[in-house]
């Protein structure tokens, strides 16, 4: 498996199309880390820890950093994973990969894996540098919970990232045309993990039912809904989510920062349902690629 | 026979939606011999060979290669198998040598040890100069040498060629049909799958012949030749200045002819064994001018012919 996992690394890092998503990652970086900047200089308006507001400021029409990685990680892993399969099948690669004594699920494995380490280190690169210059700017380190909070954050944003891949991969073993297997991510994305404008959440949930809790249950079908919420928690320690109290009881509450456990307690139930998700997508995969023939054409 | 058997076959059988495309094939291939798979698109040979190699499961029946099952212990079978697909593919992005490396590298062939077979290989397949470029500047033919050092790579026990010569230019088959011999000599077995008769006659020592998922006829080429035509009997041509009937008597008379029948100047006369000595002898005696006789040789166009127009 780790022949294939370098020869994907290997391809992914010399090829064209991981350039751009580095260079789109970077310049959203850059930019990010400009609206954080003077977001930060701003009034502020809440009180909790500074640091994590690098990652979580914007300002007025630019968004945060959260909220660029919210959007192009889930494009990034469709990019990584939407012709992992059918591409090898109609270059004929697969067949000569295959009649190699190697197990058929090394194949899958392997690019997954070098899919998860490609998207690691994207987002991982993206927050070291805005973590970095946002340090040299605002001359505020951060404290150890908050680096606990970034790093289970950029656990989170892989895991999502890895959903997204692992579906594209689903598809592309499924359909034998790159332009399918890459236009059936993408519309499930339009549809359920799009942060500028989500039919989902902003008119299908709020028509099914009337009230906060059901449309809480069924928004959190969405996978970008459970790593919105994630990622509140997470980063703004003084937001609660969504649904736990009322308007009236945050109304009155003194705006503090919950602690990091408090915090982890919260999200747990959204990381789990985010796994767990993945791993779905994943086993769906691997169970049709196992069973799926070789053949003649 | 006595030989080792190195493919071995029972009932293998192979449905997909209804439609049977490998029918209770029994295959056998002899240790060391170039074994061609014969039979129109659509026979079923791919599939055959797919199965044979594992990538695909028979629906009955059961595929052996050196005695390995293929559907339970391909990764054994896979080992000691090289096989070429038809529309050979590869990483357009990497280079011949690392394309190669790949494969050694999955083979678990330790580096120094691949470093110097890649080297060698692509010198024997004559594309050493290419070693470094890119794969998308080969051309078809190149690419299919490439594939065959690809199969040659991981020093196969058998190598399964399917269609080794399609889309090549004459040369190119030349070449290509002279490395597959080359690879005989050297013990591998070859089972090759292809549709151009010649190629299989130039270089196979037996052929089995597909139709519709069914193994019509299997066996060295001579031996089928007269099966399939003559119905194991030789067949002479002798061509006169001009045949009479007192001929046709004189000849009916040798032992071991069969039957004798005129067309034109020809007489085609069906014998036991080879006669032309006695014939011509015979022809000559009687003081018809004799222009010459020759013993039909089965090609095997006729034998594909027949089957192909019985089936």
């Amino acid at each position: 498996m780790t022949t294939i996992l370098r020869k994907e690394l290997a391809d992914y890092f010399t090829s064209i199309r991981c350039f751009i998503l580095f260079l789109l990652v970077f310049v959203a970086s850059g930019v990010a880390l400009y609206a954080a900047y003077y977001g930060i200089r701003g009034p502020i308006s809440e009180p909790g820890p500074i640091f994590v507001k690098l990652f979580t400021t914007g300002k007025e029409n630019i968004p945060s950093l959260v909220t660029f990685i919210a959007l192009l990680v889930p494009l990034i892993g469709i990019a990584l994973g939407f012709d992992a399969i059918n591409s090898e099948r109609s270059s004929g690669t697969l067949n000569r990969i295959l009649s190699q004594p190697i197990y058929r699920d090394n194949v899958i494995n392997g690019k997954f894996l070098a899919g998860i380490v490609t998207l690691s280190i994207m987002i991982g690169a993206t927050m070291l540098i805005v973590a970095g210059y946002g340090l040299m700017m605002i001359g505020v380190p951060p404290t150890t919970e908050e680096i606990i909070r970034l790093f289970i954050y950029f656990i989170s944003a892989i895991i999502y990232g890895a959903f997204w891949m692992g579906l594209a991969i689903l598809f592309s073993i499924l359909f034998r045309s790159l332009a399918i297997s890459l236009l059936c991510p993408l519309a499930i994305w339009i549809l359920l993990g799009n942060p500028i404008y989500n039919p989902y959440i902003s008119f299908i949930v709020p028509a099914v039912s009337n009230s906060i809790g059901t449309q809480l249950m069924i928004a959190r079908i969405s996978p970008y809904f459970l790593f919105q919420e994630a990622t509140m928690v997470l980063l703004i320690p003084v937001w609660r989510g969504w649904g736990l109290l009322t308007t009236t009881t945050t109304g009155s509450m003194l705006p503090n920062p919950l602690p990091l456990d408090q915090s982890l307690l919260i999200v747990w139930p959204q990381l789990t349902s985010l796994i767990c998700l993945t791993v779905i997508c994943f086993a769906i995969s691997y169970v049709v690629f196992m069973r799926q023939e070789i053949r003649a054409t | 026979m006595g030989k080792k058997l190195v493919v071995e076959t029972k009932d293998l059988t192979k449905r997909y939606d209804g439609t049977t495309v490998v029918d209770h094939l029994n295959l056998h291939v002899a240790e060391n011999e170039v074994f061609g798979l014969l039979g129109p698109n659509g026979a079923g040979k791919t599939t055959t060979i797919l199965m044979l190699l594992g990538l695909t499961e028979p629906t009955s029946g059961s595929a052996r290669v050196y005695g390995f099952d293929s559907t339970r212990e391909p990764l054994k079978v896979k080992r000691l198998a090289g096989y070429l697909p038809e529309k050979v593919g590869f990483y357009d992005n990497l280079t011949a040598r690392e394309n190669l490396r790949f494969i050694t590298d999955l083979n678990n062939i330790s580096y120094a040890e691949s470093n110097r077979q890649i080297e060698q290989i692509l010198e024997a397949v004559g594309i050493a100069d290419m070693a470094d470029k890119t794969v998308n500047k080969f051309s078809r033919g190149m690419k299919q040498r490439l594939g065959i050092a690809d199969v040659l790579i991981k020093k196969p026990k058998v190598a399964f060629l399917d269609e080794p010569t399609a889309g090549l230019d004459p040369e190119g088959i030349n070449q290509v049909l002279d490395l597959i011999a080359n690879l005989s000599k050297m013990g591998t077995t070859i089972v090759l799958s292809s549709h151009r008769l010649y190629e299989v006659q130039r270089v196979c020592h037996s052929i089995g012949i597909l139709s519709k998922g069914k193994m019509v006829v299997e066996g060295s080429l001579d031996e089928l030749g007269r099966k399939a035509l003559a119905e194991g009997h030789y067949r002479i041509e002798v061509e006169t200045a001009e045949p009479s009937p007192q001929l046709v008597k004189i000849i009916n008379k040798i032992a071991g002819v069969r039957k004798v029948e005129t067309k034109g100047n020809m007489l085609q006369i069906t014998t036991d064994s080879d006669l032309r000595a006695e014939i011509s002898k015979a022809v000559v005696q009687s003081g018809v001018a004799l222009i010459q006789v020759k013993i039909h040789e089965f090609s095997l166009d006729d034998i594909y012919m027949k089957y192909f127009h019985e089936g």
